[in-house]
């Protein structure tokens, strides 16, 4: 078994133990980087150098007990729209091909307090605005499971890179499902935890009532362990919230014994690839089987969320996005007359057609004789979301379903139709409106052999039901299963 | 002119708060530094950054709602206020639309045409911009964010004013206020309180308000009563000439004495507010109003009213004294360190505002320490200076805020009641110049001169020319 | 499609969102608007009158900072990524107000 093989807890234990060093394992992973990063494009930036650098500052750190937490000497891959201190920030844009942060994300220096090695900065849709890491300008990047086709997105490079053993773990960010959906594509797990308990200073905002960090990793035991180290209460993002149950790792019980589970009907209807309901079936039945309560029932207002979301996710990034402008940093066009005419075609030239297509929406959204009808509308058919849900949380611990209605598509097939695309968030984006955690573990593989993914979604500061859920479930499943890279190589 | 226009003129007025950081990031707002030295990532607009609130900007915004009637929105939000322009980091100024702290409140003005009430409609908190230098060689403009995000706030009033008397009272109403509360300087040449002016005409009856234009770049309170009548007449020329008014936004030019309309098509002027999703509500409760209430310093009604009582100061006096914050805290710091408010007054109503109407400065601008004024007051008491000589005294104060004990005995300007020393001092000079003594005795004046300037000397200029003239004459003529 | 955007919203849009489309882009760009609104007008099948717009999910109020100077002079770092400077100054075309 090499050492990549190993999940991120397991190696931090081998590292703490003696039997392998940072070094080792940082070694190891660049070795792979570089052997697949030609077939699969998950990273936008590897900082060899850095990594091995830190990688002996850490060792030493271990040896003589300074660093002694579950991650430290462990790689981790960082999605490229986190600001990392002296390492390129791109958000997988023209717009910041050229953008050195002079400050790292707060959930970037939980990590690296923590021991972890930063490798690089992964791939992504464009300022996440995407489901396929399409939209990169940077190339796409290829599922490792299979590289005709898509790992999903926005998270698309992180998740790929730990399917793909790239890295150890990954971080990746969650606006509308950008770590579940690809984690279901690439069959890796990601959680996105409750609205607030990371700190988004350093995160390049999307949309920034929806935005959340999470971790992507092999297992739920690492998912955990991440998620603890990089919760924090942060004084530098108002957001934040305090919280005093970030202990996660406490929920890694193989129990379910009277957890009551519901899975929305709703999530089981119209445009839910069979072959995923299956899969998804089944996992409730293995919970059942251990003893959890699991009935279907009605959540409503799923159709609404999709149109609720675009509405208030374009309005925010129209906002959020007009930052980047040619002044202070980032791209400025060569050739210009005047001011206004440097903006246009700065921005007009850095930011790709997705991006462009939702700054458009949103500054309509929010235009003059059109606030109420689109954004307050979406405010308060958000406020209904929430309602069902705490409704459907008063009678059940956990809503299980599926992450994505089909597999990975093929490269290519998504973006001819956007709203299309769209449409493969139904699942995923209800959550981030009403802000509650939710994570993808693996649950089988279709008959093209592409993975698929359940959710499981918790009510608000409620990680601990999924993460036992989930956790309880993969004790069942067994261990995690990584693609067979070498013989896609070979094709 | 045939018709009989009226000028309704409403005030949108933002003030720069006294608080030692700026609105959202710990970055001081201290004026001068090289540029963008006083900046971070948060006013600076870098990605990823996040803006937390100064809890002392709610508190100033507060007590100055509290002091002109205001009523609280005790839940109250921020917005953004989304457009580009290059001084405006983000591109969005994060200020308040739909929830602004303080509402519907009023401050009462005295003009020649009696007192009257001006309506406040709101006060919102938002952030500066920061400054756009024009460089002169290479035709290109420079930015520098050090004043972006120091907090403001805005009050917006009512359209209640109808001259440029009314807006300048106004104007100072609420400069008194809010220096008096220390929530800002106030001062309308350095930018830290600037007003914009919403101007229309109608015919006088006519039952609805006429198209407005608002007036950019006002710089003082003479720039402000130009650029009313100067917008005034320009309207109404307007009107007369049969065309309508646009809607717009004027930037006044004070060297021209004109304005000029200031966007061009590439602005349309949509601001697309919405709650910034990055700060979180403000909820003020009652116990915090309260708090504030209580904590609110004495204004100036109230000290008015106090100088007469407890000082027996005459109201006019009272008036003039309690007319700049300034001026008030100088008098009462001096009053507290030498106990004599009568004097401390004189001083301050006839030798101070004589030098700051010479000076051609406002009272904000007295530089002195209230300790020095205080000295020079004992050293009159004690008779070490005379009066005459103390009012030189104070000029150099009031100029340099020397210490007048240094500076009288630098300078010489002690009284010497020694006159002993002194007599002694011309008999010896008398006794070596035998010649001058005859000479002066044959009726040659000019000998007198030469003791009395031999005197001077030898008292290395101590000696009061007066009482040694007398002396010199006295002695000679023996 | 139920939402026609004309050449005259896209170009204003436009303007508001300081992009520069070519003929192309626009007309894309009004199909796209068209649908995505088309598709947002769903929400008004939702009777929500009476039900507050919920920016926060959470009930999160009063987050301060005290009024302490945290933040020395940092101007190299702010400038470090500037596509132009001069004199410690980010440097823009000449703007006229």
């Amino acid at each position: 078994m090499s050492i990549l093989d190993l999940t991120a807890v397991e190696l931090g234990k081998k590292i703490k133990a003696g039997e392998v060093t940072a070094v080792d394992a940082t070694k190891a992973v660049l070795e792979q980087i570089k052997a697949l990063e030609p077939s699969l494009n998950c990273y936008v930036t590897v900082d060899e150098e850095g990594a091995l650098k830190q990688a002996e500052e850490v060792q030493k750190k271990i040896e003589d007990g300074t660093l002694t937490g579950p991650l430290a000497g462990v790689p981790v891959a960082i999605k490229d729209n986190m600001c990392t201190k002296d390492l390129l920030t791109t958000c997988s844009s023209r717009i910041l091909g050229n953008f050195v942060p002079t400050y790292s994300a707060e959930a970037v220096l939980n990590l690296q307090k923590a021991g972890a090695i930063i490798l690089g900065k992964t791939n992504m849709d464009e300022f996440a605005m995407g489901s396929t890491t399409e939209t990169s300008a940077y190339g796409e990047t290829k599922n490792p499971w299979n590289t005709e086709h898509v790992p999903g997105g926005s998270s698309g490079g992180s998740c790929a890179a730990v399917s793909a053993n790239e890295c150890f773990f990954a971080l990746g960010s969650d606006t509308g499902g950008s770590i579940r959906q690809p984690s279901s594509f690439c069959g890796v797990t990601g959680i996105k935890p409750t609205y607030g308990t990371v700190s988004r200073y350093g995160l390049i905002a999307y949309g920034s009532s929806l935005d959340q960090i999470g971790p992507v990793a092999k297992d739920v035991t690492d998912c955990a362990t991440i998620l603890e180290v990089i919760a924090s209460h942060d004084p530098k993002d108002s957001t934040s919230v305090k919280r005093e149950d970030c202990d996660f790792t406490s929920a890694l019980v193989d129990d379910v014994k009277g957890m009551r589970i519901g899975i929305p009907k709703d999530y089981l209807g119209e445009g839910l690839d069979p072959e995923v309901k299956e899969a998804i079936l089944n996992s409730a039945k293995v919970l059942e089987a251990k003893g959890a309560i699991v009935e279907e029932f009605d959540l409503s207002l799923v159709e609404y969320a999709i149109p609720a979301y675009y509405v208030i996710a374009s309005a925010e990034a129209s906002s959020n996005l007009s930052r980047f402008d040619g002044v202070k940093y980032g791209y400025r066009t060569k050739e210009y007359e005047g001011l206004h005419n440097m903006y246009k075609k700065t921005r007009s030239e850095g930011f790709g057609a997705e991006v462009k297509r939702r700054i458009m929406l949103g500054s309509f959204v929010l235009s003059s004789g059109y606030y109420d009808a689109y954004y307050l509308k979406a405010l308060r058919t958000k406020a209904l979301i929430k309602q069902a849900f705490d409704k459907a949380f008063e009678k059940y611990d956990v809503i299980l379903g599926p992450a994505a209605p089909t597999t990975a598509p093929k490269l290519g097939e998504s973006l001819s139709d956007p709203l299309q695309m769209y449409l493969g968030d139904i699942y995923t984006i209800s959550v981030n409106l009403a802000g509650l955690p939710g994570m993808t573990v693996p649950c089988g593989k279709d008959s093209k052999g592409l993975p698929i993914g359940l959710q499981l979604i918790g009510d608000c500061f409620k990680e601990k039901n999924i993460i036992r859920a989930g956790y309880a479930f993969e004790c069942s499943r067994g261990g995690y299963e990584a693609p067979e890279l070498a013989e896609r190589e070979e094709r | 002119m045939s018709k009989q226009y009226e000028t309704v003129i409403g005030l949108e007025v933002h003030v720069e708060l006294a608080t030692k950081t700026k609105i959202f990031c710990g970055c001081s707002t201290a004026f001068g530094g090289a540029p963008n030295t006083h900046t971070c990532p948060v006013c600076t607009g870098m990605p990823g950054s996040l803006p937390v609130l100064n809890k002392q900007v709610v508190e100033y915004a507060l007590a100055v709602g509290l002091a002109t009637n205001c009523g609280i929105n005790q839940y109250c939000k921020f917005d953004r206020k989304n457009y580009f322009y290059p001084d405006n980091p983000q591109n969005y100024q994060i200020s308040q639309l739909y929830l602004p702290i303080c509402h519907d409140g009023w401050v009462e003005i005295e003009t020649a045409g009696g007192k009257k009430k001006i309506g406040i409609h709101e006060i919102h908190m938002e952030e500066d911009a920061g400054k756009l230098i024009h460089d002169e060689w290479e035709d290109c403009s420079l930015v520098d964010y050090n004043r972006s995000g120091v907090p403001l706030i805005e009050i917006v009033s009512e359209p209640d004013m109808r001259s440029a008397d009314e807006v300048i009272a106004y104007l100072e109403k609420l400069r008194l206020i809010i220096q008096y509360l220390g929530a800002s300087d106030c001062k309308l040449q350095e930018g830290s309180m600037r007003a914009d002016v919403n101007l229309s005409v109608r015919e006088v009856g006519a039952p609805e308000f006429g198209t407005r234009t608002e007036m950019k770049n006002l710089n003082s309170f003479k720039a402000i009563a130009h650029a009313i009548e100067g917008e005034r007449e320009r309207q109404i020329e307007i009107l007369e000439d049969g065309g309508k008014v646009v809607q717009e936004t004027r930037r006044w030019d004070d060297n021209k004495e004109s304005s000029r309309a200031m966007r061009s098509k590439e602005d349309a002027q949509d601001y697309r507010y919405f709650p910034d999703p990055d700060l979180t509500p403000v909820i003020i409760s009652d116990e915090w109003l309260e708090r504030v209430r209580n904590a609110q310093p004495e204004l100036r009604t109230e000290k008015l009213a106090r100088y007469q009582e407890e000082f027996c100061i005459p109201q006019y006096d009272a008036e003039i004294l309690t007319a700049s914050k300034h001026m008030a805290d100088v008098f009462e710091e001096t009053v507290k360190l030498s106990g004599k408010p009568k004097e401390v007054s004189n001083w301050l109503m006839t030798e101070a505002m004589r030098l700051l109407k010479e000076q051609e400065k406002d009272a904000e601008q007295m530089k002195f320490s209230p300790a020095h004024l205080a000295k020079l007051i004992e050293l009159v008491d004690k008779n070490v200076v005379n009066r005459t000589v103390a009012r030189n005294v104070f000029e150099a104060v009031f100029n340099e805020d020397v210490d007048p004990e240094v500076y009288v005995e630098e300078h010489g300007l002690k009284v010497i009641n020694d006159e002993g020393a002194l007599k002694k001092t011309i008999e010896e000079l008398l006794e070596k110049n035998p010649q001058s003594v005859a000479d002066f005795k044959a009726g040659k004046e000019k000998a007198m001169g030469f003791i009395v300037g031999q005197t001077m000397r030898a008292m290395k200029g101590k000696a009061d020319p007066a009482v040694v003239n007398a002396l010199v004459r006295e002695l000679m003529s023996r | 499609m139920a939402n026609i955007i004309s050449d005259e919203t896209i170009e204003y849009v436009g303007i508001l969102a300081k992009l520069e489309l070519s003929e192309t882009e626009k007309e894309e760009a009004k199909k796209d608007m068209g649908r995505m609104l088309d598709y947002i007008d769903k929400l008004n099948e939702l009777d929500t009158s009476g039900v507050e717009p919920m920016s926060h999910v959470f009930p999160v109020n009063n987050v301060f900072r005290e009024d302490v100077v945290t933040n020395g002079d940092d101007h190299e770092a702010i400038l470090k990524n500037a596509p132009e400077k001069k004199d410690g100054a980010f440097k823009v075309p000449k703007t006229v107000e």
